[in-house]
């Protein structure tokens, strides 16, 4: 009897081995920081002297930390002003690439590229474009007459120049998700469509982008998780301080600053705290927001 | 039988107008690592390649200490990639191909991991690295990054298709452990997704920067995006030189990722429209 259960207890031994290299790095580097930070929100420390229990301090200054706010304010107006030309853009993209052209896969690659190569190398090659007396951009505006942009100087500008590199980086792979999405659709509609007597405007409004309604939300709910997470373009771009007037200030740059260039570990902790929050909040609205018009039109039908 | 249509040549246009644009930054990248920097602010702006390249390398090398940088970086990305490409790919394969008890439950919880955001466990990581001792070691990249959660999810999809229970039974009648199955039945498998999660991981490992920047502070390591970022704090004057470096930064990826490309990208988007 004792045998059968010891046996039986072994028995998946090799199994628990197999899974357990995740789950115990996942309980030192995850579970327990997760846990640890939110003692450390509690807390006033720089990392070296002894900690300073405050209670909710640190809380209580967050809600009234202007700075905070305007990252969040930042950080949203960012997302919203790249991510809507790109999922235009990339719908473009798509389109094209799912009809008869030639060279798919080269162009495929291409539109792909920058998805891959690093934010901080890119950002380098970006500022020299942004320069307001040599940049590419200002010379090019001024071939149609405009004036110069101060890129890196003006708040306006400068999340402009943020979202301009957001949407470079993430036309292409959009493009390539929304392709895939336009790929898996039924052709019958189509041909439904055109019996109907319907135009490629029509049929692309009333027929593609309906149905592609899951391939566009999952584009909208990665790039919303991706938006709030906005860093490394401005810390190269404007430095720690997020350029003139903090407009280039993202909610994770202004994390990094208080705690890895300030030190100020605690403020630091209730800092990612309520970036945590933001974020679910921001995913409850997107979804929401995605939801409602799919039951409406549901309904229409 | 096939002719063009004028639509169709309209849209070919505007898709290779669109792939210049999005390669135009490469292009201006070399041109200007090729350049003087007098040259590269100077009005209009310069086009064209100039006969500087090695010269403004040589001065990257010179000026910081780039080439223990590409060293330290591909320690890190291949040492996380082949750690990743094991680990998951075992915690995948008993995932998928095996029922023991509590094994949907861990899943579940692995799935929920998902949701732990990066920086609500950045400080307290930091300071376990500095228990460890790991501050500015290599070590504090790779341990935290030697398995996760993505991986195994992604590759128990693709394993729970692709591996025949019937191999399975096979490799037991003849035998075999479950460390045996694994490696002679579930790897060579694998192989395509391995592919794809290597790739993947290499190019995260290679690009990954905030951690790096936060762990590696005050240390003689950098890997090569923490180094470009010093370079242009230091080398704002010569900006020919930080072209020259992130030019050297980004032609080992570039080439990596050119490999793999046609295959990469289709399971980003087989990925996608299945999840």
């Amino acid at each position: 009897m004792t045998a059968v259960s010891a046996n039986r207890r072994w028995r998946y031994l090799p199994q628990y081995l197999a899974i357990a290299p995740f789950f115990v790095l996942f309980a030192i580097f995850g579970v327990y920081p997760v846990v640890y930070s939110l003692w450390l929100s509690f807390q006033r420390w720089n990392g070296v002297s002894e900690m300073k229990f405050v209670g909710l301090e640190n809380f209580r200054f967050l809600l009234t930390d202007t700075a905070f706010w305007d990252s969040i304010g930042n950080t949203l107006i960012i997302w919203v002003m790249s991510t809507i030309p790109m999922l235009v853009l990339s719908m473009l993209v798509a389109l094209g690439l799912n009809s008869s052209v030639r060279h798919k896969g080269f162009l495929r690659v291409a539109y792909f590229l920058p998805n891959v190569t690093s934010i901080v190398a890119m950002s380098l090659v970006f500022g020299s474009f942004f320069s307001s007396e040599f940049g590419v951009l200002n010379w090019f505006l001024g071939l149609l007459g405009v004036d110069p942009v101060q890129w890196l100087t003006d708040p306006w500008a400068i999340r402009v120049a943020i979202s301009l590199m957001i949407i470079w980086r993430w036309t292409g792979y959009n493009a390539i998700i929304l392709l895939a999405g336009l790929q898996a659709l039924p052709q019958d509609v189509y041909e439904a469509a055109k019996l109907d007597g319907a135009g490629p405007v029509q049929t692309f409004f009333r027929v593609t982008l309906p149905l592609l309604r899951p391939v566009l939300l999952f584009s909208v709910v990665m790039s919303a998780i991706g938006g709030l997470q906005i860093f490394t373009e401005s810390q190269i771009l404007l430095g720690d301080r997020g350029g003139p007037e903090g407009a280039g200030m993202t909610m994770v740059l202004y994390f990094y600053n208080t705690a890895f260039a300030d030190n100020d570990f605690g403020y630091g902790a209730a800092i990612a705290w309520g970036i945590f929050v933001v974020v679910v909040l921001f995913s409850i609205l997107n979804w929401r927001l995605v939801q409602r018009p799919a039951r409406g039109n549901g309904g229409d039908r | 039988m096939t002719r063009t249509s004028p639509g169709t040549l309209l849209t070919y246009g505007a898709l290779v107008v669109g792939a210049l644009i999005t390669l135009f930054p490469y292009y201006q990248l070399a041109v200007m690592a090729s350049n003087t920097t007098a040259d590269i602010y100077s009005s209009p702006p310069r086009f064209w390649f100039g006969g500087h390249l090695f010269e403004n390398i040589g001065e990257v090398f010179a000026k910081v200490d780039f080439f223990g940088s590409v060293l330290n970086t591909l320690v890190v990305a291949i040492a996380t990639t082949l750690l990743v490409l094991f680990f998951d790919s075992l915690a995948a394969f008993t995932f998928a191909k095996y029922d023991f008890p509590g094994s949907n439950v861990l899943f579940g919880l692995l799935l929920a991991t998902f949701v732990v955001p990066t920086q609500l466990a950045a400080i307290p990581q930091f300071d376990l690295m500095a228990k460890f001792g790991l501050v500015g070691s290599l070590n504090a990249l790779i341990i935290p990054a030697a398995a996760n959660a993505f991986g195994i999810f992604w590759m128990r999809q693709y394993a729970r298709g692709a591996i025949a229970d019937e191999l399975l039974e096979a490799a037991r009648v003849d035998g075999a452990g479950f460390f045996r199955t694994y490696l002679s039945v579930g790897l060579p498998v694998l192989r395509p997704a391995l592919a794809f999660l290597g790739i993947f991981t290499f190019v995260n490992a290679w690009n990954d920067y905030l951690w790096p920047l936060v762990v590696l502070i005050d240390s003689n390591h950098t890997t090569l995006q923490v180094a470009l970022s010093q370079l242009n704090g230091l080398y704002v004057q010569d900006y020919a030189v930080v072209m020259a470096g992130t030019l050297v930064a980004i032609v080992p990826l570039v080439i990596v990722f050119l490999i793999g490309a046609r295959h990469f990208i289709r399971n980003i988007a087989a990925g996608a429209v299945k999840g």
